[in-house]
């Protein structure tokens, strides 16, 4: 097969950069952070090569490269993408600069390790998104928890180190049960295909064939693991700690893309892999989802701290990401697709946005602020806008994920009835509530809090990250097709492959029923 | 005594070791720089056996009437005593000052300790696993009363000693009833005829007492409870090396004796006990090690569980799972010996340092010590990209594959409560800070093998694939 380095060079980039990045003397912060934007700028200008280069009615795996890594086990260092990781991919690199950038005065001490771990975590990131190996995904899923943990436990506020642990042991408790499944999925595969193997190609095709009672098992360890990570309620309890503590920088990238982790390994693993585990416990998962918006919605209209109110708004909008998913039409798996890009750019605008003025007032309590909009005219602007968007205005961007996934959740046959539509839909009514009412106790009325007198308004730097994401939000709102043809193809395919799953038959390798059982003995 | 010169070239690494032992005690009763010149010989001295075992690993052979067995997978356990037990000597060099008195049988015992290691894992015969077993363990016992003045050490030594000596009783008379029923101490005569010998139930109950003797040996629950009070009381070095090479060792005899008798048609029968010594270890010492605040005592505990890890691989008893325990091993040994280096060094003087509070802001005052201890509280953990999670990965394979998926599953939860204790220390080094001022000056050599661990434990976790094919290729050529 023809091998395309591109995707590892993009790896390599922030890898080798971050190892570089230690070399520097600790002294030079300033250096520090032009060299970590000049190497995310570089990851962000390959992933554009990438996109340019990418075929989108092609719907296989693209850009493929695989290089032996253990062959007594075939592991590969196996790596590709399709429409849907490539939307992702570019999600990443696009936010890592701009979060760099918005860390520029807010991080003061050690910058040279927030640097270090934020390249690292990009690499996890991406590793995740562009494995094609159950190993090699699940290194790169558990090796991101570090960086993360780090940035949570040093840089983060005043629970920081209560957060952090939660954070990460909830996580790694999740995906060690994946960890399971993965390795009985490998031995598995011996039966029909004759050897262990964690190739997700190659699994795509044997997966399908696990029986029911089993396939519901397997299908359950990975959810569980992703679901914690989504968040999915009931799961979603340490995502207010951990966004709540972490520092800005943290807060964007862990909405922006941590999250989108737990909804692409969804996509990616879970409806493919084990079909008709996903058809069965689709009901089940899109009641949880909807649960999750409400709930998520109404939390967050109680919150008195802004940055809770943003993360409980994650859970909200999460539910509309797994209902799209599991509503299993195209429409609600495109619409669930840029809806996480969506929630990406305007979760990440509001985190930035909070970050901005908490860095100017010390404080996240709605009750202190009031009045901005006259002391502060351009993040008033702002704030407006990032607010609007993640409510869902029609011109928006959020207006055409939830359109897609609500249109999608509609007619689809697994879910069977409107009633999920219904309820979904109130989720967009309260989101206007909860994000519109925080907007008018922040921005309107008189100041009463005499401590805001004064303070300045967004400086150009500040106003640098936010203009391309707020240029992609109007953009998605009103020419979705960009976005929407990227991962078309993609996305038919996983809906292909949820009803007509491409199965081998192990009488086809020359292997009868028994042999078969012997060879997953041995 | 040998047949030919290839003979004596394959156990040539147990021979450098044996003479080492002869020429150190000359050196240190005649030599005036013995304190120099001693603990560099020993390390030169466990390279070359390492390096020698390392290179001829191909060379498969049974030498010496069918006593000893060199190459493939008892290379590798000599390389891993071998190459450990010189990196305890750097660690040595400096921890020994501590005490204001040079001890010079302290490297020599520590050699002898070794050569009986070594024994173990070439043995083909029970009696060479007693003989091995014996000089080890006799070994251990002064070594863990080294520092004499300390009560504790005492303790330490009179509590390893006792129990050992129960556990020794029960693997002499296991032997005893075997021998009686075979009337052979072959361990190929009995593999080969097992299934004949069991149905006689003093073999049985032999194979068994043997077992439950090793038992104590690798430290499983509930044969565990010399652990804790031995690895606080010894030298943090001397611990260091019961919990990686004593423990590699035990485990080495138990594979060499009754590993083809698990993969056997009698695989069946040891399986429940194994898996239930596994399933306790691996929970009691997760849990229990939450509760510690001495360090020392924490990584007591989470050796048990370890030990509880690795019998999950004895239990699915296939060539992945020896290839899985192998690896582990290896992994292991590195992953502790760090972890137990940077101990050494922060303890200080009069080990006052021990409380995990003592590492509270180390990140801030110590930069490497503390990302190295950090990354090596990761490995321990299972966090990949370190070895000690392709180790976890190789055993769950095994398990998975003999049909022993719950135990795997309850193996990974298991790793989910150590991570609780393993992450406080990195927690105390970077999220916490200190009114203690403490700084170590860490001496070169102990910071070279800290570090020389630290690339062990990242190489063998990136790389894994390289070490795998040479453990797996020499199980196919012995078996």
């Amino acid at each position: 097969m023809e091998q395309n380095f591109l995707l590892t060079y993009l790896i390599l980039i922030p890898l080798i950069g971050s190892l570089l990045i230690l070399l520097i003397k600790k002294e030079q912060a300033n250096l520090i952070r032009y060299a970590a934007l000049a190497i995310s700028t570089v990851a962000f200008i390959l992933s554009l090569i990438i996109y340019f280069q990418f075929d989108s009615a092609n719907s296989d795996f693209q850009f493929i490269n695989k290089i032996d890594w253990i062959k007594g086990l075939n592991i590969s260092f196996h790596v590709g993408i399709d429409g849907m990781s490539l939307l992702l991919v570019l999600l990443t690199t696009f936010l890592t600069p701009l979060t760099l950038i918005s860390s520029w005065t807010s991080i003061e001490h050690k910058v040279k390790e927030f640097t270090f771990f934020f390249l690292m975590l990009e690499v996890g990131m991406l590793g995740v998104f562009i494995s094609l190996d159950l190993f090699l995904f699940y290194i790169f899923w558990e090796a991101m928890l570090i960086p993360m943990y780090f940035i949570i436990g040093i840089w983060g506020g005043k629970e920081r180190v209560y957060a952090a642990v939660k954070f990460f042991i909830y996580t790694m408790f999740g995906s060690l049960l994946m960890l399971v499944a993965i390795i009985w999925l490998a031995v598995y595969a011996i039966g029909p295909l004759g050897h262990f193997t964690t190739n997700l190609i190659e699994l795509y095709t044997v997966a399908p064939l696990i029986p029911m009672d089993i396939q519901i098992w397997m299908f359950l360890a990975f959810a569980f693991s992703f679901a914690i990570k989504v968040p999915l309620f009931p799961l979603h309890t340490w995502l207010p700690d951990a966004h709540v503590q972490a520092p800005t920088a943290g807060s964007v990238i862990l909405a922006g893309v941590l999250l989108k982790m737990g909804t692409y390994g969804l996509l990616r693993f879970n409806l493919p892999l084990f079909p008709e585990a996903s058809i069965q416990a689709a009901p089940y998962i899109s009641t949880l989802a909807i649960i999750g918006i409400i709930y998520g919605a109404l939390v967050a209209m109680v919150q008195t701290d802004v940055k809770k109110l943003v993360a409980y708004s994650s859970v909200s909008h999460l539910g509309f990401v797994v209902l799209g998913i599991f509503a299993m039409t195209q429409e609600s798996i495109q619409g669930a697709i840029i809806q996480m890009i969506n929630h990406g750019l305007s979760t990440g605008a509001l985190f930035l946005l909070v970050g901005v003025i908490y860095e100017r007032t010390h404080t996240r309590e709605i009750a202190d602020y009031g009045g901005l909009a006259k002391l502060v005219p351009v993040f008033s602007f702002a704030l407006m806008f990032a607010s609007l968007s993640s409510v869902g205005l029609p011109g928006l961007n959020g207006f055409v994920g939830e359109f897609l996934i609500l249109l999608g959740s509609f007619k689809s046959p697994i879910l069977n009835s409107w009633w999920f539509t219904v309820f979904a839909a109130s989720g967009v009514i309260f989101a206007a509530v909860y994000l519109l009412w925080m907007y008018q106790r922040v921005v309107f009325g008189p100041v009463k809090n005499q401590k805001l007198v004064g303070i300045k308004d967004m400086n150009q730097r500040e106003i640098f990250v936010l203009v391309p994401i707020f240029i992609l939000i109007i953009w998605i709102g009103i020419y979705p097709g960009t976005f929407l043809n990227i991962s078309d193809k993609s996305t038919a395919k996983v809906v292909k492959q949820i009803y007509n799953p491409i199965k081998v038959n192990p009488t086809e390798l020359g292997l009868n029923q028994h042999q078969t059982n012997e060879v997953i003995k041995r | 005594m040998f047949n030919n010169t290839q003979e004596f070239f394959n156990v040539l690494p147990i021979a450098i070791i044996g003479a080492g032992i002869i020429i150190s005690l000359l050196i240190e009763m005649y030599s005036d720089k013995s304190e120099a010149l001693l603990p560099w010989f020993s390390v030169v001295l466990f390279m070359a056996a390492g390096l020698h075992s390392l290179y001829y690993v191909g060379d498969v052979s049974i030498v010496m009437q069918n006593m000893l067995e060199t190459g493939g997978n008892v290379n590798i356990f000599h390389a891993m005593f071998t190459l450990g037990a010189a990196i305890v000597c750097l660690l040595s060099i400096d921890y020994i000052k501590k005490y204001g008195t040079y001890f010079g049988e302290y490297y020599i015992i520590l050699q002898s300790s070794v050569l009986g290691m070594m024994l173990m894992a070439a043995a083909k015969d029970l009696f060479v696993i007693f003989l091995g077993l014996e000089l080890m363990s006799i070994s251990f016992y002064i070594l863990a009363g080294m520092n004499r003045k300390k009560t504790k050490a005492n303790e330490a030594s009179l509590k390893y000693f006792l129990l050992g000596a129960f556990a020794t009783g029960f693997i002499v008379y296991g032997i005893a009833l075997i021998y009686g029923s075979a009337t052979t101490t072959s361990i190929d005569y009995i593999t080969t005829n097992f299934e004949a010998l069991s149905g006689n139930l003093l073999f049985l109950t032999g194979v068994l007492l043997f077992l439950i003797g090793f038992s104590f040996k690798i430290a499983a629950f509930p044969f565990h409870m010399w652990v804790p009070d031995v690895y606080e009381g010894s030298p943090t070095t001397v611990a260091a090396l019961f919990s990686t090479g004593g423990k590699a060792a035990a485990f080495s005899a138990i594979l060499a004796s009754l590993f083809a008798l698990f993969n056997g048609p009698a695989g069946n029968l040891f399986t429940p006990y194994l898996a239930v010594i596994s399933l306790l270890s691996m929970f009691y010492g997760s849990i229990v090690a939450i509760a510690q605040d001495n360090i020392k005592r924490m990584l007591a505990y989470s050796s048990i569980s370890h030990a509880g890890y690795l019998a999950i691989g004895l239990a699915a008893g296939s060539h992945d799972a020896v290839a899985g325990v192998v690896f582990y091993l290896a992994a292991y040994t590195f992953m502790n010996l760090g972890a137990f280096g940077i101990v050494s060094l922060i303890e200080g003087k009069d080990e006052t340092n021990l409380n995990i509070n003592s590492y509270a802001g180390l990140g801030n005052r110590q930069p490497l010590l503390a990302a190295l201890l950090a990354i090596l509280m990761f490995a321990l953990a299972g966090i990949p990209p370190f070895a000690g999670f392709f180790g976890k990965y190789y055993i769950f394979i095994a398990a998975i594959k003999s049909d022993l998926t719950w135990l795997a599953i309850l193996g990974v939860l298991s790793s989910a409560i150590s991570v609780y204790f393993y992450l406080r220390i990195v927690v105390l080094m970077y999220f916490k800070s200190s009114e203690n001022e403490l700084v170590v000056e860490p001496s070169r050599t102990s910071l070279i093998a800290i570090i020389i661990s630290a690339l062990i434990v990242i190489i063998l976790g990136i790389f894994p694939g390289t070490f795998l094919e040479i453990i797996t290729k020499s199980l196919i050529k012995i078996f």
